[in-house]
């Protein structure tokens, strides 16, 4: 059993691509973790997705040995924390787990949107933070300006951060050492037999194991055939494993306080795990659970349909296996005149939402149509209920609607300075209110408050084209306020077409309403007869556009009475009418739906 | 049937061509040689084989046109045509009228054969004279110039009681103002009937994959209607307004055989790639031949006969290959007709002839539902939506 004393557990915190992965193969390497031949590059983000956008999905961890200079080997656990924005509660939890964090820089770069706010994170969560400069070999590197921005912008000490480089393996000894040294060890009841506390930080399904969950261990031990209770659901497992992550799974006989490893108890579903919750002795229950609990709630939704409607069943299998290893991804079946059948899904926010779209195309070769994301309203109904809308087309009466409250958040952008004007304007085209700006050298960083419905539209590629790439952002969501909100509907011979209805600031409906009208004009073939697309706010129309009858379509010869050919012509057009939705009397392409909601982002 | 039966129409195809033409995609192919002799006795037992399958029949039939096409049917030996034509109406009771008519290439060599051909019994030609523009007639990959085809339609004049020749337009650079010099030029030379095609790009010809390389250019829609517009303008005032979608006549001269199609009456086909439509004890059947000659004259030389297909229509395909033949004719379609084939339920949604008629796309008056100009101008959709 390692003495309590001679545990260290750190989380990195980093921008994307400055060098986290890397810097953990090395750590892992450095400490004989895995043999060379294991050595996959980058161990620790184990999906496709994951290693191709540099990003964490799930939290993953690894125990290391490390005999350190004064002569005693210490176990030191990395648990490496999901890496955007949209997991902020998810890297909280990991930050929980925790004592001290190493915040990796690059030395050319500087400090970026998302480092700062998983660094205030870890500030949150009294961990001692050892400031990293990486990729201090690169000719652009410039430790001292990097040094001053950390000491300006997060306000801690950098005088002494250790300037290494994950790549060549440089200055990888100093970053043990400074783990061992500056970072404490765990606390833990000091009561003799102390009630079992852990905190439960991820979990995941495993095809061999089952669901698998991660713990921290507070206090107690924990080993098999315990029976342990979650207490925010109350249920209760009986544990039949235990381990650690090497990064292999390696069994042990019990978890001690301070350690972090996972367990099995025959769980049904990664849904029955909440990150973030206590787990203690059924037999002796603590009646103080660790705090900082909250259940994951999905703020971003959208609709998703198969472009084949037979592929529903394929969808639906395929939604239920990415769940089961995602307790914040919901879905439910959802009906569509446009689309057809399909499932309207619940997400973290918009990373969340790409990284599910892409793993069902990659993963499952489903084509699929996703209609415009949409955040939760709140609505207040005359007779004084409340609800929450998850879908446009759902939107109440507007004569029964009291008030409607949207979601805003509190945005963190950097940006260097030639790009600011343009970022200022869009924040401010976006209805945003200005909280602080401030410059740090030649960067700036503004500090916004914007109502997510206009992040969720195209913000973040607009960002992005405005500033040439060169903004970070970041985001947490601040509260809820009412706004003069108005839902669009977009009609089609004066029917409304249920997929491509918005919620809009009254301030942004014309503008919206014209660009769909004139996408769709664009896109919808012209039809026997004249076709009317019109955008509307209840019964007032904001925009309309008309696609004119088709002029000439006849076939000029019929040859040598051949009927049949032309009869076979004509059931081939029938078949592909099945991809084809009728509205009022006109056949609307399945696919027009399709890119004039793929264009949204234009 | 109380009063005259229906007619029955013959249609003999001819597969052969001295070259492709690049636009064509019909069931044409360059020989070296071809066994004239052998050919005549092929269609000459394919014919008694249709004529021996309609034996029991009810009710006589009486053969109302022969259609020489192709191909290019003016390359047969007068003899071959004469001799189809003479076993035709040794099997069929004939209507003193009947309209016998060959397809020819307005070339100097065909012209020659004219007089043969009126001799075995061909009253009507009509000639591929395609355009009188020299350009227009190397780009259609044409044997003759314009000058040619013009002395070729006054020969069949001199020759035949009845001729007709065509015209392609819509052609890529082609201008409205050019395209009304030339029909206008063209008139001097008719005499009651005139076909005008839309140059159409069909998969599997040369021109298909020019086009979908780029080397050329169609009109767009809009232009390719006003192309339509102005070719009805010129013939309505000429006195041959459209009586199908591509076919023009002075009242009287409309091809009675073309009519057979349009009007959903029986045809026999005979030759590679025919296609016929042949009532056969109350069920109308489809029938067509085996497309390559040589496999064709195989099968005949064995079988007596080339058929590759011969299967009964439905109630439903039938009232719609009714539909979708009749809507070409200005005339239009009698719904008593839709019925005969397929019975009540195959007639059209009234919802939907109306949402038409509002359009402006059909009239129906007296039971008997027609395109107007506008509406045969978009054919296709007004067929597709009134079948679905």
């Amino acid at each position: 059993m390692t003495d309590i004393a001679r545990i260290r557990n750190f989380a990195i915190i980093a921008h994307i691509d400055h060098g986290k992965s890397t810097l953990a193969d090395r750590l892992i390497q450095l400490c004989g973790g895995l043999t060379n031949r294991e050595m996959k590059q980058q161990v620790l983000d184990s999906m496709d997705i994951e290693r191709e956008r540099g990003i964490t999905i799930k939290a993953q961890t690894v125990r290391l040995k490390y005999t350190a200079k004064d002569g005693l080997e210490y176990t030191i656990n990395l648990i490496d924390t999901p890496g955007h924005v949209d997991f902020s509660y998810e890297v909280s939890r990991s930050l929980a787990a925790c004592e001290g964090s190493l915040l990796v820089v690059d030395a050319s770069q500087g400090v970026e949107a998302q480092t700062l706010a998983n660094v205030y994170l870890a500030i949150e969560n009294n961990h001692e933070i050892i400031p990293v400069l990486n990729k201090i070999d690169l000719p652009a590197a410039e430790p001292e300006r990097v040094k001053t921005q950390i000491e300006d912008v997060i306000g801690i000490d950098a005088s002494d951060a250790l300037e290494i480089s994950a790549k060549t393996g440089m200055g990888m000894e100093a970053v043990l050492e400074a783990i061992v040294t500056k970072l404490p060890p765990p606390k833990t009841s000091e009561e003799p037999d102390p009630k079992v506390r852990a905190l439960l930080v991820d979990s995941w399904y495993d095809a061999y194991l089952g669901v698998v969950a991660l713990v921290r261990v507070r206090d107690g031990v924990i080993k098999k055939g315990q029976k342990l209770r979650m207490i925010s659901t109350g249920a209760v497992h009986e544990v039949d494993r235990v381990g650690v992550l090497t990064p292999k799974g390696l069994v042990v006989d019990q978890l001690n306080p301070g350690e972090v490893g996972f367990i099995t108890a025959n769980i049904k579903a990664v849904a029955d795990c909440k990150v973030g919750d206590t787990l203690t002795e059924d037999r002796r229950p603590t009646d103080e659970p660790l705090p900082g609990f909250q259940p994951s709630v999905p703020v971003v939704f959208c609709g998703l349909f198969p472009v084949d409607s037979s592929e529903f069943e394929t969808l639906r299998e395929a939604l239920g296996r990415l769940a089961l290893n995602d307790s914040s991804f919901h879905f439910e079946m959802e009906t569509s005149a446009a689309l057809g059948f399909g499932f309207r899904c619940g997400f973290l926010g918009l990373l969340h939402l790409e990284i599910i779209q892409e793993r069902l195309s990659r993963e499952f070769d489903l084509d699929l149509i996703s209609t415009a994301p949409s955040v939760v309203y709140r609505i207040q109904l005359n007779n004084g209920n409340t609800i929450e809308l998850h879908n446009p087309a759902d939107y109440p009466d507007p004569t029964h609607i009291e008030s409607i409250e949207e979601p805003w958040i509190k945005a963190t952008i950097m940006v260097p300075d030639e790009f600011l004007g343009p970022v200022l304007t869009l924040c401010t085209e976006r209805r945003g209110e200005q909280i602080e700006l401030t410059y740090v050298g030649s960067r700036a960083m503004a500090v916004y408050r914007l109502p997510l419905n206009e992040v969720v539209f195209d913000f973040y590629d607009r960002l992005k084209s405005i500033s040439r790439g060169y903004a970070s952002f970041d985001y947490e969501i601040d509260s809820y306020k009412e706004g003069d909100l108005v839902k669009v509907s977009i009609l089609i011979n004066g029917d409304p077409v249920d997929a491509l209805a918005m919620i809009v600031h009254r301030s942004q409906a014309d503008f919206r309403g014209r660009a769909i009208c004139g996408r769709l004009k664009d896109l919808i073939p012209r039809q026997l007869f004249k076709v009317a697309l019109q955008a509307a706010i209840g019964g007032k129309v904001i925009a309309r556009e008309t696609i004119g009858a088709l002029r000439k379509d006849v076939t000029a010869k019929c040859y040598g009475g051949d009927v049949s050919r032309k009869r076979k012509l004509l059931e081939k057009q029938k078949e592909g009418k099945k991809r084809m939705r009728q509205f009022g009397k006109v056949d609307i392409p399945q696919s027009a739906f399709l890119e004039a909601l793929k264009m949204g982002d234009n | 049937m109380p009063d005259r039966p229906a007619p029955l129409g013959l249609y003999v195809h001819w597969p052969f061509c001295l070259s492709k033409c690049p636009y064509c995609d019909f069931n044409s192919h360059v020989r070296d040689r071809v066994d004239h002799a052998a050919w005549r006795n092929a269609l000459l037992s394919e014919l008694d084989h249709a004529a021996a399958q309609m034996q029991g029949d009810t009710g006589p039939r009486r053969l109302a046109s022969i259609f020489f096409g192709g191909g290019t049917p003016s390359l047969m030996d007068p003899e071959t045509v004469g001799a189809v034509i003479d076993r035709a109406r040794a099997l069929w009771p004939a209507e003193p009228d009947i309209e016998i008519t060959l397809e020819a290439n307005p070339t100097s060599a065909e012209t020659g054969k004219f007089a043969g051909f009126a001799a075995a019994g061909v009253n009507r030609v009509s000639l591929g004279v395609q355009s009188l523009r020299p350009g227009a007639l190397a780009f259609l990959g044409r044997q003759h110039d314009a000058g040619q085809a013009l002395d070729a339609v006054r020969m069949a004049a001199r020759t035949f009681p009845r001729h007709s020749f065509d015209l392609i337009y819509a052609r890529p650079e082609q201008s409205l103002e050019d395209w009304r010099a030339e029909l206008t030029e063209a008139l001097d030379h008719v005499n009651g009937h005139l076909s005008i095609y839309q140059l159409t790009i069909e998969p599997g010809t040369a021109f298909h994959t020019d086009h979908r390389l780029g080397r050329f250019k169609t009109p767009d829609e809009e232009k390719a209607a006003a192309f339509f517009d102005v070719t009805q303008e010129i013939l309505e005032a000429a006195g041959m307004p459209g009586y199908e979608v591509s076919n023009h006549a002075a009242p009287g001269q409309e091809s009675r055989h073309n009519l057979i199609y349009w009007r959903y009456r029986d045809y026999v086909g005979i030759g590679p790639g025919a296609h016929g439509r042949v009532t056969i004890e109350g069920t109308k059947r489809a029938q067509r031949r085996f497309r390559l000659p040589e496999k064709w004259l195989d099968q005949v030389t064995q079988a007596g006969h080339g058929t590759e297909e011969d299967s009964p229509l439905g109630p439903q395909d039938r009232a719609a290959e009714c539909l979708m033949m009749g809507l070409r004719l200005t005339e239009g379609v009698p719904l008593q007709r839709l019925e005969e084939e397929g019975g009540q339920s195959a007639l059209p949604d009234p919802d939907r002839i109306e949402r038409l008629v509002e359009e402006g796309y059909v009239s129906f008056a007296d039971g008997t539902i027609a395109c107007t100009t506008e509406g045969r101008l978009r054919l296709n959709s007004v067929i597709d939506f009134l079948l679905s």
